[in-house]
């Protein structure tokens, strides 16, 4: 008797403290993210009260070291690049997520898929190194030094390729047979069941994963600082240097201090709520899609 | 990717006529396609055979045995190898536990939607969105300057370990999840309490896709530059302790090709050790994951 109240008493004990530790641990998931959010309010807050919100878009331009703080050229690098990436890594990414659904032979579009991974393992600093090397000496035939605003959006575009590709391909292939063989069975050809029946209700997937290329564009940071110039000007063509918010936290972060170091922090702010939004936009659509 | 899920759906597109109705619409899709696959099979060849190229001309024995000298221009890469190892080891030391016991929470105790499982699982998510640098700047924050680390491995590794953590809990997750339920229930009729279930029975039954998320979770970390440049720093000496800053690779072919003039051919060389590490990690996880035939997650973290 008292063997066994003893044993049960153990394993009271057991369960108590596992179920304690993981439920511990799953919260520490919420705390980083609380920790990152007070950390950065924190540094930024004094850029935020000492410095007018509508300096960051009225002053001369960004010269943090004569206290000028205009982040207009650099959000505008940003912008222009992931919509440029998107733009061009959005459909290309389909394409190839079509390509290995629908049109690829079987052992093809496996072997395809194993390059499409590869090519997403490939780090960033790699990417950079590669475009600073090989593409801009290219595109320094079109005038300039090759690192410009074009670079870096095909560089960046070449980066969430593959997000966009895995994704969209893991969306198609989640399309019920029924739905296919239905397409099939009404005399549609490849290219208007894949266009008319699969992409559509793949729609949600195939929009959560362009969303997540979107918020890897904006984050992306290596790749960019390498091959796109880096000058803090709104550029005037595809070939002007462009200096985007990541690298210029990079180039700035070693010698800042006080208010521009806060700026600096206040641009990752900044950062961070985009992508949130990003995340939590993608769930949305995602929802509604689910409900329809 | 199991082979199985793969052999269930395969096949059932290959019955599709190329073309039908519409005949010349099909026909310029299918050439369409196939050079859209072209042209990204054509850039990642591209940039794997000119770095690899580039890098292999330099790479010796001695490139990986040799300490950096004159700013990285001359030498090998030896200290900067020791540093990524010490920082990858201290953030798999924190993050691998608590992504466990994480991953343990969400699959076993609150699989279905309770408050809480959905907060943690929102977090995750959020983690795993936030930017690279966006890390750097709470890294340095938070561990170097509030925690008065310093620029260190020590700073270094627990940023790294933030930055993983979501993703290595979600193909803990999925490991854990995988396990059939008749294992749990076999384990219910021999009277096991929970936890005995989980630490000897699901736990073990995972471990081979777990170690795969592992390893995937190495390579997220090998190839991470912006979160470690102003938390691990990058100073090239030998690294008596985690206490000192160290360079990561990747750190180190930045500040090549960026910062030092003719750094460029041996940031190639050590672009190509990163690539073959990743591509040699990659592998290792395909292996494990094809050996224990459970569905993990791809390299790049896409939620499957």
């Amino acid at each position: 008797m008292t063997s066994l109240s003893r044993n049960t008493l153990y394993r009271l004990t057991i369960n108590f403290f596992l179920n304690l530790t993981t439920r511990c641990s799953a919260l520490v998931a919420c705390a980083v993210v609380c920790v990152i959010l007070l950390f950065l309010l924190r540094e930024s807050l004094p850029a935020l009260s000492d410095i007018s919100l509508a300096r960051f878009a009225t002053d001369s331009s960004w010269y943090p070291l004569s206290n000028q703080f205009n982040l207009i050229p650099m959000l505008t690098a940003t912008l222009l690049t992931t919509v440029g990436a998107i733009l061009l890594a959005g459909p290309l990414g389909l394409a190839s997520a079509i390509f290995s659904t629908f049109y690829a032979p079987r052992p093809i579009a496996i072997l395809y898929q194993r390059l499409v991974e590869l090519l997403a393992g490939i780090p960033s600093v790699v990417l950079g190194l590669w475009g600073l090397v090989v593409l801009a000496p290219i595109l320094a035939r079109f005038g300039g030094s090759g690192q410009n605003l074009l670079t870096a959006t095909l560089v960046l575009a070449i980066m969430i390729l593959p997000t966009v590709a895995l994704g969209s391909y893991v969306a198609l292939r989640a399309v019920p047979g029924s739905l296919i063989t239905g397409g099939a069975a009404l005399g549609m050809n490849r290219w208007a069941i894949a266009r008319k029946i699969a992409v559509p209700a793949a729609k949600s997937g195939i929009k959560t994963s362009m969303m997540l290329a979107i918020s890897r564009a904006i984050g992306e940071t290596m790749a960019v600082l390498m091959v796109a110039g880096n000058v803090a000007e709104l550029p005037k063509s595809l070939f002007a240097p462009v200096r985007t918010t990541t690298a210029n936290i990079v180039l700035e972060m070693g010698y800042a201090s006080s208010s521009h170091r806060s700026v600096l922090f206040l641009t990752g702010l900044i950062l961070l709520s985009s992508v949130v939004v990003i995340v939590f936009i993608s769930e949305v659509v995602t929802r509604r899609n689910d409900d329809a | 990717m199991t082979p199985e899920t793969e052999d269930s759906n395969s096949e059932r597109e290959s019955f599709l006529p190329l073309t039908g109705k519409g005949r010349f619409s099909g026909a310029v899709s299918t050439v369409g396609l196939w050079l859209c696959a072209a042209v990204v099979v054509g850039l990642l060849g591209w940039v794997l055979f000119d770095i690899l190229r580039g890098g292999f001309s330099q790479l010796t024995w001695e490139f990986l045995s040799v300490e950096p000298e004159d700013a990285g221009r001359a030498g090998g890469i030896s200290t900067v190898l020791v540093s990524t190892l010490l920082i990858l080891a201290v953030a798999l030391a924190v993050a691998v536990p608590i992504s466990l016991a994480a991953a343990v929470e969400l699959a076993e105790r609150n699989r279905n939607r309770s408050m809480f499982a959905r907060i943690v699982r929102k977090s995750l998510d959020v983690l795993a969105a936030v930017p690279s640098i966006v890390f750097g700047l709470f890294g340095n924050a938070f561990f170097c300057i509030f925690l008065g680390m310093g620029y260190s491995i020590l700073s270094g590794g627990l940023t790294l370990a933030c930055m993983i953590l979501p993703i290595m809990t979600r193909l803990f997750e999925q490991a854990i999840t995988a396990v059939p339920n008749e294992y749990r229930f076999a384990a219910s009729s021999l009277g096991l309490s929970k936890s005995t279930t989980i630490l000897r029975v699901v736990l073990p039954s995972a471990a081979p896709a777990m170690t795969a998320g592992i390893v995937l979770s190495i390579g997220r970390a090998l190839a991470e530059t912006a979160a470690l440049i102003f938390t691990a720093g990058s100073v090239t000496r030998m690294p008596e302790s985690v206490k000192d800053s160290g360079r990561a690779l990747s750190v180190h072919i930045y500040d090549l090709a960026m910062n030092v003039s003719g750094g460029n051919s041996k940031a190639y060389a050590t672009a190509a050790v990163l690539v073959v590490l990743l591509l040699v990690v990659n592998g290792l996880a395909t292996l494990v994951i094809r050996w224990s035939s459970v569905e993990t997650d791809s390299w790049s973290g896409v939620p499957r």
